[in-house]
């Protein structure tokens, strides 16, 4: 961490870049927030560890807007979502500088709830270890590193950076899970169970709109989910179609560009699965018109902007 | 869900392009072709116009079924139209079957101006298919029903 504060105030005082975006200390060890940078004063609060979850790559959008660079740390699978939107026109390359920051999980403070590990007032974040020593109000508790790791690092897509002017810090694998499991394991239930699954993960949602906020994908500068005119554009108060209406759209709007960053998932208050969504569109695309990873390649061709003559009917594989 | 009314009539939302199928629901019109009644046709420009949020609409306000039909793949009036909404359509019926919608709500039919047969049955078998499934519950929001 020390190593990235350094770098960053060599690059503000040459006046390389202008500001620098990355993660701020927050009011808990588990409360990172992304955080502008723009003085090496205000580096002090800089920090990077397991709790840097926040994907960078959304914030690029506004920070292309402004005079001078930004330098940006971007951790391997934020760097999918740069690159997406690099190819949507959304950011400026020219006007980014990446450091491309070595990851080996990231932490879900919610996890450590699960492992009966309560009032955390601090984390260690050993390098090379596999166990996660928590200080809280009760003593020091260990848990294993794993245990405590978000879903999306379990099934991570690789520690290589896509995008990237130089690279610190060492990355840990930490795929030890089949990413589709979850989405073939819905795909083998009946449909009543399917509805049943949905129908009590959905009804928890509360339309925070914190999944489309979040989402490098989700950057319309206007949305459908924002017209007054729309009927159904608030969350009821019964079991309605809206809460499902809404997530399907949410998930179908970004098909073929969701890069499965699993930022959706991680800032849900209600803690919904919603990558379940995305994960089925992309297993769908893999399947029915080729292996697609949004993000990998600037000048590819997404799966919904292109067709073949030969393309499977809609309704196959059906029930 | 079944059904006990035998009178109980389906509503269905049929998309049909301007070009082929809308022309064929004429012809089958003008060939005295016999088709229920509960079809409602929407005309659109093109069966890629239809934006999924149209379908998820259509049975949020109600309906029982949706069924899309254009030109054949290769006949597009705009060359390559029906190639788009034929992938978005696979993936949106694919996430509706994944979130437990009951199979044979949706549909998509290539129907040609000259097929006015064709048209004539897909909406007399849709319809049936739509009938035995009974009404549409798990589709519907009671806030968007008049």
């Amino acid at each position: 961490m020390q190593e990235l504060i350094h770098r960053a105030k060599s690059l503000l005082e040459s006046g390389e870049v202008s500001r620098v975006l990355g993660w701020k200390k927050g009011e808990n060890v588990f409360d990172v927030e992304p955080a502008f940078f723009a003085t090496a004063e205000e580096l002090e609060n800089f920090v990077y560890n397991g709790f840097c979850g926040a994907n960078l790559s959304k914030y690029m959008i506004e920070a292309s807007t402004w005079e001078g660079k930004t330098l940006v740390f971007l951790k391997p699978c934020d760097t999918y979502s740069f690159n997406q939107l690099c190819k949507e026109h959304r950011i400026d390359r020219e006007k980014a500088y990446i450091i491309g920051v070595g990851c080996k999980g990231k932490l879900k403070a919610e996890k450590l709830g699960a492992e009966n590990i309560l009032d955390v007032q601090g984390a260690g974040y050993p390098d090379c270890s596999d166990t996660l020593k928590v200080t809280t109000l009760y003593g020091e508790q260990e848990v294993a590193y794993k245990d405590a790791m978000l879903e999306r690092c379990h099934v991570c897509k690789g520690k290589e950076h896509q995008v990237y002017d130089e690279l610190i810090g060492e990355s840990v694998d930490t795929c030890d899970a089949d990413r589709f499991a979850e989405v073939a394991k819905i795909e083998a239930m009946s449909p009543e169970e399917k509805f049943a699954f949905f129908q009590a993960e959905l009804s928890k949602c509360i339309r925070c709109n914190a999944c489309r906020n979040v989402c490098p994908a989700c950057s319309c500068r206007k949305c459908i989910f924002d017209s007054t005119k729309f009927d159904s554009n608030q969350k009821a108060n019964t079991t309605s179609f809206e809460e499902k209406m809404f997530h399907i759209i949410r998930a179908f709007h970004v098909a073929g560009r969701c890069t499965d960053c699993g930022e959706c998932s991680r800032v849900c208050p209600q803690g919904i699965p919603l990558h379940l969504f995305n994960r089925k569109f992309i297993k769908d695309i893999n399947n029915l018109y080729g292996e697609y990873q949004a993000g990998v390649d600037i000048d590819a061709k997404a799966p919904l902007t292109s067709f073949r003559t030969d393309d499977a009917e809609p309704g196959v594989g059906r029930g | 869900m079944p059904v006990n009314n035998e009178n109980w009539k389906p509503t269905i939302v049929a998309f049909c392009c301007n070009w082929c199928s809308y022309a064929g629901a004429d012809l089958a019109g003008s060939s005295r072709l016999a088709y229920p009644a509960d079809v409602k046709i929407i005309k659109v420009p093109c069966s890629c116009r239809v934006n999924p949020m149209f379908i998820l609409r259509a049975f949020e306000k109600g309906a029982d079924g949706v069924i899309l039909c254009g030109c054949h793949p290769g006949d597009c009036h705009y060359s390559t139209g029906n190639y788009y909404a034929r992938r978005r359509m696979t993936l949106l019926f694919s996430m509706l079957d994944y979130l437990g919608i009951e199979e044979g709500r949706t549909r998509v039919e290539w129907v040609s101006a000259a097929e006015g047969v064709k048209f004539s049955e897909t909406m007399n078998s849709f319809v049936e298919k739509v009938r035995t499934l009974g009404p549409s519950v798990r589709l519907g929001d009671l806030r968007c029903k008049n």
